[in-house]
C-alpha cells in the first residue's frame, strides 16, 4: 500500500472532499472543502478527477513526505512552499519521488492551504464521503485532523498533467484587507429594527480568535432586535426564535453584538435568529479570511446568489480547458 | 537584534494561566525550542517556542493582546 508520511501535522490539516451531502436532514452538516476553488483547482493540477479527497491545511502547513513517485499541487493561501528544502511555486503541477518532503513557511495571505495529491487521499469513505467532521469523530483520517507520525493511505495514481502546468495569474484568487460577501438577507432578518440591518451591512466586521470551520465570530458593532413578547417555544434572548434549520453559511447574532458565519462543519439547526445567508460562492473567500481579517456584508437576492455559483462554476470550467487543453 | 514573528493569528498569552508567572521575562535567556508564550486561536492554545538563542530584550506585545500572523512579538539579542 502506498502512504504519504506525516512528519507534522501543521495546525489543523484534515481531509476533505466536496462533502457529505444529502444529510442535512438527520442534523448531519456536509463538512468537505471550505474554499471550494482552490480544492478543486489542487485536484485539477495533481490530476485527479473530480472532487478527490485533499488536504486542507489552516495557517500553517503540513510536513509530509512521500514513499512513491506522486504529482502533487498546493493551492490556496498564499505561503512559502518548499520541496526537500528547496522553495517550489503554488498552483503549479509539483512531481515529487519517494522521500522528497513538503514543507511549508509561514502564511503571506489567506488563510488555508490545500495539498491535493495524485491518485487522492484514500481514507475510507463514511456515508459516501471522505470529509472529516471532527466533532463527532467521523470521516478523513481517524475523524480527525492529522498528526506527526499519521501514515496516509494514497489511492491509484492517475494520469497527472505535465510536470510544471501553472494555473495562469487571471485564476488566482485574491486576498484583499477588507472582504466582501454577498449576502442574501433573512431568514429571520424581520427580528432586526430598520436601523439595525442598515448598520449590519455598513459595518466593517473584524475576524475573531473563535473562526474555524464550524463558524466564524466577528466583531465590530452592536445590533438592535424589534421589541417583542417572547412566543412560545423561543428563548428569551432578543435574537431567538422558534427553532428552524439553519442554511449553510447563515449568519446569527446571539445577543446581538457579535455575528456568527455557520460554517461547512456548523450546527444544522437551533433558536437564533438567521438575519442573512452568505452566497455559497462566496465562502470560499470566507475561508481564507483568517482571524483578524475583515469582511463586509453586500444584500444581494437568490438570483444573484445562484448566478455567482453559476459563474464560478463556469470559470473553473474555463481553468480545467486551459490545463487540461 | 533580531524578532521573532508569530506564525498564527490570535490572542497572545505571556503566561500558562492568568494565575502564573510568565514564561520568561524580559532579559532572560532563551534556548531554540523554549516555550515563551501562547496564541490562542480556534479554541486551542497553541505553543510559541523560540527559534534562536539569546537574551529576550523587549516583547512587542502584552498579555492578551490580538495578534496577526508575521507579527513580531519578542525582540531577542542573540549572543
Amino acid at each position: 500500500m502506498n502512504e504519504v508520511l506525516v512528519r507534522s501535522g501543521g495546525l489543523y490539516t484534515t481531509v476533505q472532499d466536496a462533502g457529505r451531502d444529502g444529510h442535512y436532514a438527520i442534523g448531519m452538516p456536509p463538512s468537505g472543502a471550505m474554499d471550494r476553488y482552490s480544492f478543486t483547482i489542487a485536484n485539477l493540477l495533481a490530476g485527479n478527477p473530480g472532487p478527490t479527497a485533499a488536504l486542507e491545511a489552516t495557517y500553517l502547513g503540513p510536513e509530509l513526505e512521500f514513499t512513491d513517485s506522486r504529482t502533487v499541487a498546493v493551492t490556496g493561501a498564499d505561503c512559502s512552499v518548499t520541496v526537500s528544502g528547496a522553495s517550489a511555486p503554488m498552483w503549479m503541477s509539483l512531481r515529487v519521488g519517494p522521500g522528497d518532503v513538503l514543507g511549508f513557511g509561514p502564511l503571506k495571505a489567506g488563510a488555508r492551504p490545500y495539498v491535493a495529491i495524485s491518485g487522492g487521499l484514500d481514507v475510507p469513505e463514511y456515508l459516501n464521503s471522505r470529509s472529516t467532521y471532527k466533532l463527532t469523530g467521523i470521516g478523513g483520517f481517524g475523524g480527525r485532523a492529522l498528526a506527526e507520525g499519521d501514515r496516509v493511505p494514497l489511492g491509484q495514481a492517475q494520469d497527472p498533467p505535465a510536470e510544471g502546468t501553472t494555473v495562469p495569474e487571471e485564476f488566482l484568487p485574491e486576498f484583499p484587507d477588507v472582504v466582501e460577501l454577498r449576502l442574501v438577507v433573512g431568514l429571520c432578518s424581520y427580528r432586526l429594527t430598520e436601523n439595525a440591518l442598515d448598520s449590519f451591512l455598513d459595518t466593517t466586521w473584524k475576524v475573531t480568535k473563535d473562526a474555524d470551520r464550524i463558524g466564524y465570530r466577528l466583531r465590530g458593532g452592536t445590533i438592535d432586535f424589534v421589541e417583542r413578547e417572547q412566543p412560545f417555544g423561543a428563548g428569551s434572548d432578543p435574537a431567538n426564535v422558534v427553532d428552524l434549520g439553519y442554511p449553510i453559511g447563515s449568519v446569527q447574532i446571539p445577543g446581538g453584538n457579535e455575528p456568527i458565519i455557520l460554517l461547512n462543519d456548523a450546527v444544522t439547526g437551533g433558536g437564533y435568529a438567521t438575519v442573512g445567508t452568505v452566497v455559497s460562492a462566496d465562502r470560499d473567500r470566507v475561508a481564507q479570511t483568517g482571524t483578524g481579517g475583515y469582511v463586509r456584508f453586500n444584500a444581494t437576492d437568490v438570483d444573484s446568489a445562484v448566478q455567482a455559483r453559476q459563474d464560478r462554476d463556469a470559470w473553473l470550467h474555463k481553468l480545467r480547458t486551459v490545463l487540461t487543453g | 537584534m533580531s524578532t521573532m514573528n508569530a506564525q498564527l493569528p490570535g490572542v497572545f498569552y505571556r503566561r500558562p494561566s492568568p494565575e502564573q508567572a510568565p514564561f520568561i521575562e524580559e532579559g532572560g535567556t532563551v534556548e531554540p525550542g523554549q516555550l515563551v508564550a501562547l496564541i490562542e486561536v480556534m479554541k486551542t492554545f497553541n505553543e510559541v517556542k523560540a527559534d534562536r538563542s539569546g537574551i529576550i530584550s523587549k516583547f512587542l506585545l502584552g498579555d492578551g493582546d490580538e495578534v496577526e500572523a508575521g507579527q513580531g512579538i519578542v525582540e531577542v539579542d542573540e549572543a
